[in-house]
This record gives structure tokens, sequence and C-alpha cells, in this order.
């Protein structure tokens, strides 16, 4: 499961920054049928997570009601440098994690 | 003496470009991307860098540039180097004959004869993530480039044959490519608004397929659409209605990759 993960790299003390997550997976439904008949079974990622140095600053549950390759946004406020570590889990229990770098001056 | 030679000369070049012109159902100053006609939503998601999911298949793409392939661990960029500046440009220019084998080629078929040739490993499989993904990474490089088909020498009778599958009336519909794409472009179908049927934004992530598709599944789509047959991926017909495609679009800067309803 390939993503990508957009912050400002460099942010002030207490400046809220805009994070951005694309993730890269299909969102099956569990509603959809294949070519000869058969229910695809439901996939979706219904749990993403980010935490920043270790302290969890952003949860969702997702469900069948979110479009394949998830887009999310979402602010946090910069306090210390260090990294912000997004994790991620499917139905089928596929994990992925990213790990983006945090530059925080003042 | 002299003057009247240069303007009978000067005639025949307006008489021929004003023929070439006529044969163009919409005029180049009118043609119109396909994002034209999509909401704002999705023209801003288009023009968005990092959140426009077909990213997701150019960055594949660009791992499989560098990745070495088959016994002779060679890669893309072991021969064209660095894409941004060896592949800025080419994918305006396909469909085009290729001059080894005299057959016509998308850029699909140019990235697999370049496997099977160079690499000698096994042609991907139409469709496939890993095809979508070095064609919209190719095709990404020339973002902006004027497409600029040409349909001189050996690719004529491929665009003549492309013109005619244009307006071929096909399916339960008996409708042709012309009757929506050039005759009807702008009105409503429903809830849509009916493009003029360019394909300068492929591969392009379309929200209907939740995923990134080629031209080829665009064009299955259309004739599904219109109940008619839909021919195998990478067979002829849809080749040559590629090239014809790409000459209607004469001028029309590449978007891939696209984002479309």
């Amino acid at each position: 499961m390939s993503a990508r993960i957009q912050i400002s790299p460099q942010a002030k003390r207490g400046e809220i920054i805009e994070v951005r997550v694309l993730i890269q997976h299909p969102m099956e439904t569990g509603y959809r049928h294949d070519d000869v008949g058969h229910l695809i079974k439901r996939n979706v990622i219904n749990l993403l997570s980010c935490r920043y140095n270790g302290v969890e600053v952003f949860r969702a549950d997702l469900s069948s009601g979110i479009a394949a390759n998830p887009y999310i946004q979402f602010y946090t406020v910069a306090e210390t440098s260090g990294e912000l570590e997004f994790t991620w889990i499917d139905d089928e229990g596929q994990q992925g994690s990213e790990r983006q770098p945090i530059v925080v001056s003042g | 003496m002299k003057r009247v030679r240069a303007r009978l000369v000067l005639a025949a070049a307006l008489a021929t470009g004003t023929a070439f012109a006529q044969e163009r159902a919409i005029p180049l100053d009118q043609l119109k991307p396909g994002s034209a006609f999509l909401g704002a939503d999705l023209r801003s998601l288009q023009a968005d860098e990092f959140a426009n999911p077909g990213t997701l298949w150019v960055e594949r793409g660009e791992r499989l540039w560098r990745e070495p392939a088959g016994k002779k661990k060679q890669s893309c960029a072991g021969c064209h180097k660095d894409a941004q500046t060896s592949m800025r440009g080419v994918a305006a220019r396909y469909p085009r004959v290729d001059p080894a084998s005299g057959k016509l080629l998308n850029l699909e078929g140019r990235i697999n004869a370049c496997r099977v040739d160079r690499q000698g490993v096994e042609p991907l499989r139409y469709e496939s993530e890993e095809l979508l993904g070095i064609t919209a990474y190719v095709a990404r490089q020339s973002r902006g480039v004027p497409i600029a088909a040409s349909i001189a020498g050996f690719a004529r009778s491929h665009f003549d044959a492309g013109e005619a599958a244009f307006r071929l009336r096909r399916g339960q519909m008996n409708l042709s490519c012309a009757h929506c794409h050039e005759a009807n472009w702008g009105k409503r179908l429903l809830s849509e608004t009916i493009s003029q049927g360019h394909p300068n934004a492929y591969p392009a992530y379309r929200m209907e397929w939740q995923t990134m598709g080629s031209l080829a599944r665009r064009l299955r789509a259309c004739l599904s659409g219109i109940r008619a047959e839909m021919l195998p991926y990478g067979s002829p017909e849809y080749l040559d209605l590629e090239l014809y495609l790409a000459w209607r679009a004469q001028g029309l800067p590449i978007e891939t990759p696209g984002v479309r309803r």
C-alpha cells in the first residue's frame, strides 16, 4: 500500500499545520460482485492513526462509504521537532505506515 | 510573370490549407479538453499536485522506471536516463508508427515493445497497475506539451481507418463517436455534459472506476454505453482510433494524470 504524506517540513512553535494524507487502497465496499457473480468481500481501511512524537493527535474510523484511495486532511499544532508517524490497517489485516519528519523553530 | 507565379503558389497553399481546415469538424480554436466539462471540484482535484489520486500511479511508474528487469538487469533509466528530460514531449507524439516494425504503437505499445526488445522481459498486461504506472509516469513528463501526432506517411492509412471507426454507427443504439462528441458536445446527457472526446488526459483517474485507466478502457466504456461490442485491449481498431483522436485534439496540452468523472 503506497501512500503520500504532505506537511510543511518547517513550522513555528504553536503554529497550526495542515497534514494531508493520500493512501492507495481499493476500499472495497462489500456490495460489489465480480464478473462471474460472486460477492467481493468487503475490504476497507478501517483505522488511520497519526502519532506526533509518540502521542496520538489524530484518529479516523473509516468505513465503506469512503471512496477508493482515500484522501484525508487534518490540522495539528506544531510543538517540538520530531516526526509524525502514520499507521493504518484494513479489514484483511494489512498494515501500512509512513513517517514524516518535522522541524519546529522558536 | 514572377509575381503571378508567386500568387499561384500562395493560392495553392491557401487552398490546401483551407481543405485541411475543413476536414476538422471542431475548429482548432474551439477545442476544449475534457477538464473543461468537469465541475469545479474535479478540476481542482486534477490541478492539485498532491491530492490528485493519479499521482499514486505516477509515483509507482517512477519506481518502475528505475527498477532493473530481466536477465540483462536493464531498467528504463539505463537507456533513457532521466525521464524528466528524455521523455519530455514524447507522449504528445503518440500514437506513432514504429520505424523498425512498421506497426502503429501507442505509448503502452511502445513501452511493451521496449520491454520485449531491449529488456528481454515479458510485456506488461494491458490495464495492469504496472503498465498504467509507467505509462502515466512517461506521459506526466509531457504535461502542458501540445498534442502533435503525425498522420503523414505510413500513419495515414491508420488515420483513415481511425476516422472511419470514429464515424461508424455501432451497437443497439446505432450511434457513432461523432454523434455525441462532434455533433452534440456541450449538451446534456442526463446529468452530464457531453465532452468533445479528447484523449489528452489519459491514463486518467476516473471517479466511476475509482481507479486509473487507459484510453482503451475509456473507449471500451463508451462502447458499452452505446451497447456496442467492446473490442479486446490493444486491438488495432482502437489504435487507429487513438491516432484519429490525437489528430482531432491537435494542440491541446497533455494533462496526464487527468481526473475525470
